[in-house]
């Protein structure tokens, strides 16, 4: 009874900050993708429950807010890890040999194309198509850190670099 | 008046005035130009590319949503356009799933229909192979996404007719998809199960479920006495599957049909519609002379009623507890044909022929039915019995018309007009004011509520008092005039809501292509069998009266027709609420119990309930039996349900639907 009552207390939480955010846009009905975008912010994806939440509370069919959610790269439907790199594949990156830095990152952490976020929530690599940093080719974004002329190495240095802070904090 | 206008269309001169784009003076012209994305009554969407004509000094452009000019000069059929045309047909036709021979759409699929008429004889293509699989879970309507062509000619009626948006596009590119949301299952969403989705799908991607095996297989099992009911609408839209004249009854060809496969009666759901007004108007005039629960609304129409559950549950108990007629039908016949017709009762079977896809819906909820056999066995629509009858290799036409059996293939004008939309106001209206005012009516006709108009109101003088009654057809509509009916701006006696544009002769199970246009000539055909009846009046069918005699307690509103011919109402509003999961069951049946958490204000109370209600399910072992889930909602609500129904916010009175709901299992 106790377990019920925390568990509801706590999903209560969570959408009172979506509650929040549907506040300050004025529950209008044409900012729902901002409204999306900082609702991913707070939960680093869109869950479920929230997209249902946003739907009803802007009186929008649940169908149409999953569209939006579905049709823009930008918004994800799965959980994302806590740390995002950013791995560009663009044309320019492509011939710098960028795939040798995403089988790196796949390897260590357990990755493929169908699965990007790590089992323990802690990494995301996201294959994108640019950067607009193409001089710099190959190019990866670790949390928001552009580093150019990757290598596979770097890559592994940088995870194993984010690893040891997470342990030692 | 409007000015006349002129352009040249092909070198001919043509005239326009008000035409909304150059597509409408196009086809006005009588250039049939091919389109899969432009419906009249919907918004323009200019996606599919078939339109496309030459403007002179413009270049090419989508007629559908061009607006017609002054002189313009077009040019409808150069080589350039036709090539695009074709292009276009032969990338969607790449892109399609085309096992054509064993779609039940074939022959009229407006994409082969199209096809054909271009002269594609060739893909050039490379075909991906779809296999998406097809969502077969509502009992209406079979979702097969790897026939659509994402016109979205299904997404704007589901939106703008019915005010839904049950599915929308998902995705992107080649992913892209029309889906639900979630890409649930058509079967678990707000669907109302209007199938309108699929009166505008050209293509097999949205089609009524097929139900016409069970029928065959019923018909042929010699230990079952099979019997069928026939919608009011069928009779005036199944025609058009033979060449007849739009709107032409064929009801008496039908039951010589229907005897020939093998049916041993043939009865009226508009006796039962009959029967309805009986029960329905008297439940008016009660409310009325008490001013208690108006408006009262009508509960003909499932999709109605479905998207009244969901959405509006405040006006549930406005809702007339009438069943349906076709769930009256049903429950009369359980009753009385056994006996009558020497079987068992488990070796009846009620067949319903219905112009509706919700109709399948509704003959399949638990409280429709008797000791766990559903009142009503099967419903096919229209089209299928079309079907049943090609299949034999028959032509109605050649048919000679006959009866349809008694007691309950007896009926008025009223009853017939319940499948024009208005029909089951005017029918009411006929029983009420003759009650209300004890004398004979003379003149019967209501015009007023007849016709192709999506809302029509009407102020009635009935013995001094004002009665005001509305009709609205399409749920959008609906929804607009309980909005208003909420906010006191509107008032209203009594509402007549139909989900299908025009009413049930336009409903999801007609044959396929309806427009405006053929509405109005099936409506006229119902009202025509309206006005050449003998009898107009419901309360002057005599053989109603004697059902009621023999075996409904006497007269409408007695405890017995109340028992059969009333039903109660569920609150689906939960649905749209963000889930939390509490308690998952194991077995493959489990009662879905539903507790409202009001994330705003004060939900200590509603916390506090749920919390006891998992104790109880752990506590009492029906842990592996109970979907416990908590819905969050913004709004002020206190809502517990146990398998829909809405169960008062106390501890006890959950365990106790709990406890019930289980054992029902």
């Amino acid at each position: 009874m106790q377990e019920t009552i925390e568990k509801t207390r706590e999903e209560v939480q969570r959408l009172a900050a979506v509650n929040e955010i549907l506040e300050r846009n004025n529950y209008d009905q044409s900012r729902l993708i901002p409204i999306l975008q900082q609702v991913q912010e707070v939960f680093k994806y869109l869950p479920k429950d929230a997209i249902t939440y946003v739907a009803t509370s802007l009186d929008l069919p649940v169908a149409h807010v999953y569209g939006v959610a579905t049709f823009y790269a930008h918004f994800s439907l799965n959980p994302k890890g806590k740390h995002i790199i950013r791995l560009c594949d663009g044309t320019a990156c492509h011939v710098k040999k960028s795939s040798g830095i995403r089988e790196k990152l796949y390897e260590k952490l357990g990755l493929s194309d169908d699965n990007r976020t790590s089992s323990d929530l802690m990494f995301t690599v996201d294959i994108v198509s640019c950067l607009g940093a193409c001089g710099l080719a190959p190019v990866m974004v670790v949390d928001e850190v552009v580093h150019g002329q990757a290598t596979p190495e770097l890559a592994a240095e940088l995870i194993d670099k984010i690893r040891a802070e997470e342990s030692a904090a | 008046m409007t000015d006349t206008k002129k352009l040249t269309v092909n070198g001919l001169e043509v005239e326009f005035t008000d035409e909304r784009n150059l597509l409408e003076v196009i086809r006005k012209a009588g250039i049939d130009l091919p389109t899969f994305c432009y419906h009249s009554e919907l918004s323009i969407y200019g996606a599919c590319r078939l339109c496309l004509v030459l403007v002179e000094g413009r270049g090419i452009m989508a007629a559908c949503s061009t607006a017609p000019a002054e002189g313009m000069v077009i040019h409808t059929e150069t080589k350039e356009l036709r090539e695009m045309r074709k292009i276009n047909i032969e990338l969607l036709l790449a892109n399609h799933d085309r096992e054509c021979t064993t779609c039940s759409k074939s022959a009229v699929c407006a994409l082969q229909n199209i096809a054909r008429r271009l002269g594609v004889h060739d893909v050039r293509f490379k075909s991906p192979k779809r296999t998406d699989p097809i969502d077969t879970s509502s009992p209406s309507l079979d979702r097969n996404p790897n026939k659509c062509i994402l016109c979205g000619d299904c997404v704007r009626v589901c939106s703008e007719i019915q005010g839904i948006g049950a599915i929308d596009f998902a995705n992107r590119g080649s992913n892209a998809r029309v889906a639900p949301a979630f890409n649930a299952d058509l079967g678990k969403v707000e669907c109302v199960n209007c199938g309108q989705c699929a009166a505008v799908c050209p293509t097999g991607a949205l089609l009524p479920h097929d139900d016409t095996e069970k029928v065959w297989n019923a018909l042929y099992d010699c230990s079952k006495t099979v019997v069928v009911q026939i919608a009011p609408s069928v009779r005036v839209g199944l025609g058009e599957m033979f060449g007849c004249k739009v709107g032409e009854n064929v009801a008496g060809k039908l039951v010589a049909a229907l005897k020939l496969m093998g049916f041993k009666y043939v009865y009226d759901t508009n006796f039962t519609a009959d029967m309805t007004i009986f029960e329905e108007a008297t439940e008016f005039i009660d409310r009325f002379t008490k001013k208690e629960k108006l408006p009262l609304f009508t509960s003909c129409c499932p999709a109605w009623v479905k998207y009244a559950e969901s959405y509006f549950p405040e006006f549930l108990p406005n809702i007339s507890s009438c069943r349906s007629p076709q769930g009256m039908f049903g429950a009369v016949a359980q009753e009385v044909l056994p006996q009558q017709l020497g079987c068992k009762r488990e070796d009846l079977v009620v067949v319903s022929i219905m112009p509706c896809t919700a109709k399948k819906f509704e003959a399949k909820l638990p409280k429709l039915a008797t000791n766990g056999k559903p009142d009503v066995d099967i419903v096919i629509t229209t089209v299928e019995v079309g079907r049943m009858i090609h299949s034999m290799g028959i032509d109605l036409n050649d048919l000679e018309p006959q009866a349809f059996d008694m007691p309950m293939g007896l009926a008025t004008g009223g009853g017939v007009i319940f499948g024009a939309s208005g029909g089951v106001m005017e029918a009411a209206l006929r029983f009420a004011v003759e009650k209300i005012t004890g004398e004979t009516l003379k003149n019967v006709d209501f015009k007023m509520v007849r016709g192709m108009n999506n809302r029509k109101t009407a102020t009635l003088n009935v013995a001094g008092n004002e009665v005001k009654v509305a009709v609205v057809y399409g749920l959008a509509a609906a929804k607009k005039l309980l909005n208003e009916i909420k906010s006191g701006e509107s008032q209203f006696d009594f509402v007549e809501v139909m989900a299908c544009p025009g009413g049930c002769i336009s409903g999801g199970g007609q044959p396929y292509g309806a427009t405006n246009e053929i509405r109005k000539q099936r409506q006229n055909g119902l009202y025509t069998i309206d006005a050449t009846s003998q009898l107009k009046k419901s309360q002057e069918n005599y053989m109603v009266d004697k059902c009621y005699a023999e075996h409904l307690g006497g007269g409408a509103g007695s405890h017995k027709a109340h028992e059969l011919l009333h039903t109660r109402y569920q609150n689906r509003s939960q649905l749209f609420d963000a889930k939390l999961p509490i308690i998952r069951g194991t077995k493959d049946n489990r009662l879905a119990v539903t507790v409202t958490i009001p994330t705003k204000g004060d939900n200590a109370a509603a916390t506090e309930l749920l919390g006891a209600v998992s104790q109880y399910v752990k506590e009492s072992g029906y842990a592996d039996s109970v979907d416990l889930d908590a819905a969050f909602t913004a709004e002020n609500v206190n809502c517990v349900t146990v398998d829909c129904e809405e169960i008062a916010a106390s501890i006890d009175s959950v365990k106790e639907a709990i406890e019930k709901g289980v054992k029902a299992l």
